[in-house]
Formats: C-alpha cells, structure tokens, sequence
C-alpha cells in the first residue's frame, strides 16, 4: 500500500514539473537569447546556449537602440510606461475601496443592481469599448497623451477593485459600523479610520492585480497613442517590426525582458500577500 | 422623570409586521429588560431605540425630546454590542477615546475619562492593547468602557453577556449590576436568557411576535405572569401549565385537574368565581412541587404520582411526574432519591397557582 501512495505521489510531482518546465521555455528562450550576439543567434538558431555572455545587449536596448527612428532604446517608453501605471494603479485601487465600502456596508435601494453593472465591465471585452473611448478621448482633447490612457484603465479598472474589495468588505461585521456611528462617525470618517486600517490584505491585492494588468495592456496602447506617447508594450512591438535589417533577436529578447522585469518584480515580491489576500477575510 | 417613551411604534418589513404598536415608558434609572425568543423584534426596538434603524410608524423619547429624525450620534446614547464591536485597528485607548475624537472633547478631557473609567473597570493594564490580544471577557469590558466614556442619558445593552462561558457570564452579570447601582444610570437591556431578566432587572418587558406581553418588576412577572406565554417563557424549568376545572366545595373554590380528579384549593385573594364549572388552565411553578415531608404554610395538597425521570442538579432533583395525565416538573430536595417507574407522594405548595383562561390565555386575577 504505502509503494503504491508514494508512487501516485511521483507520477503527480513528474507532471506538475512538466507542466511548470513546459511554461518556463519560452522565458527560459527569451533569457537565454538575450545574453546572445545576433551572430550568434543567425548562426546556430533560436533555441540555443550563448558562446559568451552578451551583456551589452541590455544597454543598448535600453537607451540607444533604434525604435522607429528615435535611437533612445526602449528607456523612454519605459517611463511612459511608469507614469501611466502609478497613478492609474493608485487611483483606481482607492475609488474602487470606496466603492466597495459603500455597496457592503452602506446598503441603499437598488446597491445590488449598482454592484451589478459596475462588475458587468469586468466581462466587456476590450474591443467593445475601444469606439467608445475613442469618442471620450477625442472630446477630452486626450488622444495620444499618457493622461488619456490613465484615465481610460482608472474608470475601467474600478470594475475589478470594486469587485475585489466589496466582497471583502462583506465580511466586515455592521455591528463595527453601528457602533461608530453611535461613535458620531460620519460616511468618510468610519472609512478612513476603521475600514481603511482593515484593508491592506485586499489593498494588496488590487495593487497587484491593477499594476499587472495596466503594465501589459496593449491594445490601448497602439490604439491611442503614436511615437514618443506610447507605453513600453506598444514600443515593444515598433522594436521588433524594424523590417531594414536583419531581426536582432538578442537586444529584443532583452527589451522583452526589461519590458517584463516590473510585472516579473511585483509577482516576486507580493506573490505570497497576494495568494493569501486572495483567501482572507476582513475580520476573523 | 421618563428617561425613554415609546409610543405605538411599528417595524413593518415589506407586509410583515416586526413590532406591533410598542408602547412603553422607562423611568430615569430603571434596569429595563426586554426578553423573549428570537425573532421577537427585540433587538429591532433596540435599534429603532438607538436610531440605527427607523420605525415604520410611533415615536421615541428620550429624556423628554423626541427623536423622529435624530440621527444616533445625537441621541445622547451608549450602546454595548453582543459581538462587542470593538474597533480591530485601534487600541482598547483609541476604541473608548473614538467617540469623544469624532464629538471634538478637548484631548485632556479625554485622556482623565478614560482613566477614570478604566480605573471604574479595572481595564488600566489593557489600555494599549489591541481588541485581538484580549480575551472574551476583556472584551466585553472594554466594550462597556466605550460606552461609559460618554456618561449619556441612556445605556442600550443588546446581549452583552452570550457570547461569554458561563461562568464568566455569571461574573459580568454581577458586575453589570454593580455598576448599575453604583452608576444610578438608565438601562435597556436585551436578552433571551430569562435568568439574566429577573436577576437584572427593575422591571421586564416580555415579548413575543412584535407585541410586549407583559412590563412589569421581575417579582410580578415571575408569580403573577400576565397570560401564557409569560407563564411558560420565564422560569428555568417554567411553570408546568395543565388543563383543570373550576369547582366549588364548601364555599372554597378549587381546581380540579382533568385526568386524576386532584383537587387543588385556590388561593382566596383570585376572583375564578366567574369561572365555576368551566375549563381553565392551571399553572403551578416547578418549586411548589416537592417531596411529600417538604413543610409549606397554609397546608399542602399531598398527591400520589407516578415519577418518569429524574435531573440530579447537585442543589437540588428536577423530577419528572405524570399529574393530571401530564409530564410535570417538580424540584425535590437533593437526597430525596426517587426511582423512575415507581410511585411517590408530592407537596404541592397550592398559595402561588395560577389559573389562565383557555380561550384568551390571560390569567384571571
């Protein structure tokens, strides 16, 4: 008996490693190639370890390559990349806990058909809404400009933190609110000092969830904006369709992953909180 | 002076009535206790009191103002949640000086209450701790810390004490008293826990179905319960109630109990005399049954009857006998050991009966 247990426990263990060792290829591919010279790569294929470790790949692609005839490497659009997510992640995160708040714990007439459409946005495909903003985007005078794009992922972003945060505020027992409000606490007053202190669990996660979310948008991306507007996943695509020479796969592979290395940072460091604030309620 | 007036008030949800015409009138310093079964509307009263919730219909008044449209911070009230309520994030400090924070008390004003108070409850070494690092029973009187910070016009307790063991639940019973004696404040009190009722309180406000059944001092309600749902509400066992008979014999009137034809001589000061010959309901207190050597003033009835089970409590035996052709509870003295099957005699003590009225189930004076 105990064979057979230990040996469904290995057949388990050898296809999960499959499976993680099998998604990690292709970042393994796109590590590896960015430490490889072009040369190289031409020479002896895509799949392939590097002859010497081509470091200098990362610099250039950083601030000299060559993106649609402005030679600045991807730097620039990184930073678009920044002032789009921050303020659009901050934003987003803190409408969307009020509005939790108010649609858990201030119940009103008719919160749930609220709740209702706001969660609706979260199953709207991207495509749908792009004419829409467009219309918006152009009546603002916010075509091509980050703010525009900031704006566009804070109203659509408030889909999932509100969803995220109102069923975490569920949880939070109406006998606190009762209590505060004998207290002589008003609406902003019982959010700032008892809710708000209750939240970082799920603050985490929304954070997390946004900065993930708005750092990879692309279709937005191309759509509203041109050159030196545009974030660092659309700058990426400008980079790889430089159609005069050969493709450089090693400094792409390297824009990909500096492209990469904040989502990639985030998932490593609040990975752990946001699993556990996946999972957590407001007060045990 | 009426520290609190309810006027007909009624709780409607949709179509289903909560409360049904509430009148009730709590003087300044009373202990008032509203009690009943779940689903009452207890707690609804409270928070309609408390001006968390709104009634459909009547008026509130505390200390002589109405409070139609008052929201609950300027009720000048203090209330003490069953789950405490206590705010996670903040101090057992910052939990009790909250409320003075959101009124603008000056902060040396603050700081000397909650000392004051925290010296009253003997919480000082708490004081800057988190509500999680507490135990149940600190809790709770931080919870009622919060509350006294504030000295108002009336104290509102919705089941304070369930939520702890029993024993510590006996403990912060006596000290609610205490507290209440020392304090001299106004209280309105919910529980479900009749024990709590009659040993806290000046005077018991029994519901049932949105309606008070009875208000009146725990003595009162005890041994003169206004109608059957009283009668087999308050108590632990609770009045054995039994369908019996009016009759005359001698010029004395007397219960006769259907079954087993025992007759038990009613006290003189009842009025049954419109009742004779009719069906009536006849209630009698688990302690006025007991052992057949048991000595009560004024003559026991003896009886004989069959015993079905016995509850050894330590203090004394709960008994279960068949009388009248009905499971009854009797309280016997503890060394007294009865065998369930066999036949024993009972003294039954007949000053305290009561006598309800089948149909209208109110008792007859």
């Amino acid at each position: 008996m105990p064979s057979r247990i230990a040996l469904s426990r290995l057949a388990i263990h050898a296809t999960l490693i499959a499976f993680a060792a099998f998604w990690l290829v292709p970042l393994l591919v796109v590590a590896l190639n960015a430490l490889r010279s072009t040369e190289d790569i031409a020479h002896a294929g895509v799949i392939g370890l590097p002859h010497e470790l081509m470091w200098s790949n990362f610099r250039e692609t950083w601030s000299s390559y060559c993106i649609s005839q402005h030679c600045d490497g991807i730097q620039p659009y990184f930073w678009n990349s920044m002032r789009m997510v921050i303020p659009a992640t901050i934003v987003s995160t803190l409408l969307g806990a009020l509005n939790g708040y108010s649609l858990s714990l201030w119940r009103f007439r008719g919160d749930n058909v609220v709740f209702g459409i706001i969660t609706l946005g979260v199953f709207l495909p991207e495509q749908i809404r792009l004419v829409p903003w467009v219309i918006v985007l152009r009546d603002l005078g916010l075509f091509n400009t980050i703010s525009g794009l900031v704006m566009i992922h804070i109203v659509q972003g408030l889909s999932f933190t509100t969803l995220f945060c109102r069923n975490y505020y569920v949880s939070i027992p109406q006998d606190l609110l009762k209590a505060a409000r004998i207290d002589g606490a008003g609406f902003f007053r019982i959010f700032w000092r008892i809710v708000l202190p209750l939240s970082p669990p799920i603050l985490i996660v929304t954070v997390i969830w946004q900065f993930t979310g708005i750092w990879n948008e692309y279709l937005y991306g191309v759509t509203f904006t041109a050159g030196e507007q545009q974030p660092v996943t659309a700058a990426l695509i400008a980079l790889s369709a430089r159609l005069s020479d050969a493709p450089q796969y090693g400094e792409q592979s390297a824009a990909v992953l500096l492209a990469a290395a904040p989502t990639l940072l985030v998932y490593l460091f609040g990975g752990r909180y946001f699993l556990r604030g996946l999972t957590a309620g407001a007060v045990k | 002076m009426s520290a609190l007036a309810i006027r007909d008030v009624w709780k409607r949800y949709g179509a289903a009535p909560v409360l049904k015409g509430i009148d009730l009138d709590i003087d300044s310093g009373e202990f008032a206790i509203l009690v009943g079964p779940s689903g009452c509307g207890k707690s609804t009263l409270l928070n309609i009191i408390a001006g968390l919730d709104i009634a459909s219909q009547g008026t509130i008044e505390i200390g002589g103002r109405p409070m139609n449209g008052v929201a609950a911070k300027d009720r000048n009230i203090a209330m003490v949640f069953q789950s405490y309520a206590l705010y996670p994030s903040m101090t057992v400090r910052q939990n009790m000086t909250f409320g003075m924070e959101c009124r603008r008390v000056p902060k040396r004003q603050q700081i000397d209450t909650v000392n004051r108070v925290a010296k009253l409850l003997q919480i000082e070494a708490l004081l800057d701790r988190k509500p999680s690092q507490l135990s149940g029973g600190q809790r709770q009187r931080v919870a009622m810390g919060r509350a006294l910070v504030r000295d108002p016009l009336l104290f509102l307790f919705d089941e304070p004490l369930s939520n702890l063991d029993a024993k510590l639940r006996v403990e912060m019973r006596m000290e609610i008293k205490r507290l209440h004696q020392r304090l001299g404040a106004t209280i309105v009190y919910v529980t479900h826990d009749q024990i709590e009722a009659m040993t806290l309180a000046t005077r018991i406000a029994v519901m049932n179905h949105g309606e008070i059944q009875q208000f009146a001092e725990p003595d009162t309600v005890y041994h003169r319960p206004a109608n059957l749902f009283v009668a087999r509400f308050m108590g632990a066992p609770p009045m054995n109630t039994l369908p019996a008979r009016v009759t005359a014999e001698d010029g004395r009137l007397s219960a006769m109990l259907d079954r087993d034809g025992i007759r038990l001589p009613l006290p003189t000061t009842m009025n049954a005399g419109a009742y004779l010959d009719r069906a009536v309901v006849l209630g009698i207190r688990p302690e006025c049954i007991a052992e057949h050597n048991r000595r009560f003033e004024d003559g026991a009835v003896l009886v004989e009857a069959p015993v079905e089970m016995t509850e050894p409590t330590g203090a004394e035996t709960i008994v279960l006998l068949r009388l009248g052709g009905h499971d009854v509870l009797g309280r016997v003295a503890p060394d007294i050991r009865l065998k369930p099957g066999e036949r024993a005699r009972f003294a039954l003590d007949t000053r305290k009966i009561c006598l309800f009225d089948p149909v209208t189930e109110r008792r007859i004076e």
